[in-house]
């Protein structure tokens, strides 16, 4: 056809629209820029600049910073034995906290997942995934409540008391649905004929969990791990809430920041989390937990 | 359905009883703003509501709400903007670092949140030279908030394919027509379920909050953080939990009305 149609606008002076629409690569760059430059710059330069700060020091008296670089936040963080006590409390409490989460999770996720019929599978989803979006403050306070002298568990001889118990378990509370999802999720995308198929051949029920659910369970279980693990070095509010007097790595970054007024110091414990957290998702990046996030 | 009868049973009892570990303490808090008792006696000696009247009228709750109602509304609109941009930078587009970026994205809820914390504060305390205040409050909410508007918009981006958007070029449609008529009203409720989950996110955050909020601005959760020490006020502290549990219900009614159990789920991660 020699006729072309000429689209109206395109004649004298072409349209925003037609000129992004024969540039991709612009249309990319405009779509991806702001986006970038928020996350990339603001973001990811926040925490290089926290990192430069922590090798800062503060003079003595005011609370300056002085731009000399030091190593001294490293060396107290790793000589003194009260930093080196909160930082493995804090981490054996992720670690706990993550392996009760796994315990709890397994089950209702299997049974979300291969048992319940389709309308009962859809309210199980919104019953766990309800309190997600209850407030934060608001479950950790309702668990003070729970363990409280004279509340629901004292009454029957149940509770712990404040203290580094009631924390792990609070804190196991407040991430498990992020546990559950996951675990369902992947379930979920497990045919339901491999069950069969294992039954078939005469494997017993132990058999099937082990060779046909766990191998599907397990990236699951490490997707979910991340944010229990992550969640819980990065929390200082609940251990006041009901930890007594113990403290998180996190409380000593928010009181070296505000009470203590020594930012560079409060710099250097915060990159205690980020490098456990690099190197965890470092380690189970082979397992492939990764791309089911 | 292969698992035995035991196994499932097995199973059921155990999903009640982590159901119940999940409600219980929530019931605790409704039922204790009803209590009589200043001090939560066990089992509640006798119920009442003059604790939700006395909270109705106190003002510093009444202004905490405010504040944190502007917050969330704030920092959802700039996550929304931020947010859909970079959905549709990712789905529609192959390029180098594509992946990056998409970490990127999660980066902010999968640090923790104490790092997040710390580096914005520093940054507007040392580099900017910026006073904590609602600015850098705003600023830090959009910064966590745009992935769950990211994962709802990509999630529907990726169902709907861009066979109608190329239809709506192929006529001669340009790239904000074909925008605003085609892909904006196919995204729509997406967009509007990552809203909503990122104004609930906003509207519970604390520990982001306490670094970088100052001490002049108090949102709601600063202000039950605050008086949640105070014997005094502990029966309006409860009464302001107990609404806020009964209030959770309708983002995530509203975002399973709007999107579907499947891409609600993937909101949460």
């Amino acid at each position: 056809m020699a006729l072309r149609h000429e689209p109206p606008s395109g004649a004298a002076l072409p349209a925003p629209g037609g000129v992004l629409h024969r540039r991709p690569r612009l249309r990319l760059g405009l779509l991806l820029g702001p986006p970038l430059l928020w996350l990339g710059v603001l973001y990811l330069g926040s925490l290089a600049a926290l990192f430069i700060t922590s090798l800062w020091s503060v003079d003595a008296f005011g609370g300056n910073i002085e731009r000399i670089w030091t190593l001294d936040n490293y060396r107290d963080l790793f000589t003194l034995d009260v930093y080196r006590t909160i930082t493995v409390r804090t981490l054996l409490t992720a670690a706990a906290v993550t392996v009760i989460d796994a315990v709890l999770a397994f089950p209702i996720a299997l049974y979300m997942a291969k048992v319940a019929s389709p309308r009962l599978q859809r309210l199980l989803v919104i019953a766990v995934l309800t309190p997600l979006w209850a407030s934060y403050l608001v479950k950790a306070y309702a668990w003070r409540g729970m363990f409280a002298t004279g509340g629901p568990l004292d009454s029957v001889g149940l509770s712990p008391g404040y203290g580094v118990t009631a924390t792990v378990l609070t804190l196991s509370y407040l991430w498990l649905p992020y546990m559950i999802l996951p675990m369902y999720a992947g379930l979920e995308r497990l045919p339901s004929s491999l069950l069969e198929a294992s039954a078939d051949l005469g494997a017993p029920t132990r058999t099937t969990m082990r060779r046909v659910v766990l191998p599907v369970l397990l990236p699951a279980a490490v997707a979910g791990s991340i944010f229990t693990f992550s969640l819980t070095l990065g929390d200082y509010i609940a251990v006041k809430i009901v930890g007594g007097a113990n403290q998180m790595l996190g409380n000593v970054v928010y009181d070296s920041f505000l009470t203590g007024n020594n930012m560079p110091f409060a710099a250097a414990v915060a990159t205690i989390p980020v490098a456990v957290m690099l190197l965890y998702l470092t380690a189970v990046r082979r397992t492939g937990a990764l791309d089911s996030l | 359905m292969s698992l035995s009868r035991t196994t499932r049973a097995v199973l059921l009892a155990f999903s009640a009883l982590v159901l119940l570990f999940i409600y219980a303490p929530l019931a605790l808090v409704v039922l204790n703003s009803f209590n009589t008792s200043r001090t939560f006696a066990w089992p509640p000696p006798d119920l009442t509501t003059q604790w939700w009247s006395a909270a109705l009228e106190n003002p510093g709750a009444r202004n905490a709400i405010v504040v944190s109602l502007e917050v969330a509304l704030m920092a959802t609109a700039v996550a929304l903007l931020l947010g859909t941009m970079a959905a549709l930078a990712l789905q529609r587009f192959r390029f180098f670092g594509r992946d990056t970026v998409s970490l990127l994205i999660v980066l902010p809820i999968a640090l923790p949140g104490v790092v997040t914390g710390i580096a914005l504060a520093n940054a507007f305390l040392t580099m900017f030279g910026i006073q904590l205040g609602l600015f850098s409050l705003v600023v830090s909410h959009a910064t966590f908030c745009m992935v769950t508007v990211f994962n709802n918009a990509i999630a529907r981006l990726r169902r709907l394919g861009g066979n109608l958007e190329e239809a709506s070029m192929d006529l001669g449609a340009g790239t904000f027509r074909t925008f605003w008529s085609v892909t904006l009203p196919m995204m729509r409720s997406a967009l509007l379920a990552g809203a909503l989950l990122s104004f609930a996110l906003s509207f519970d955050e604390i520990i982001v909050t306490t670094f970088t909020a100052g001490s002049g601005v108090q949102t709601l959760p600063i202000w039950i953080y605050q008086n949640l020490f105070r014997p005094n006020q502990a029966p309006v502290v409860n009464v302001v939990a107990a609404a806020l549990i009964v209030l959770s219900v309708i983002p995530i009614w509203l975002s399973q009305k709007l999107a579907g159990t499947d891409e609600s789920v993937a909101a949460a991660r």
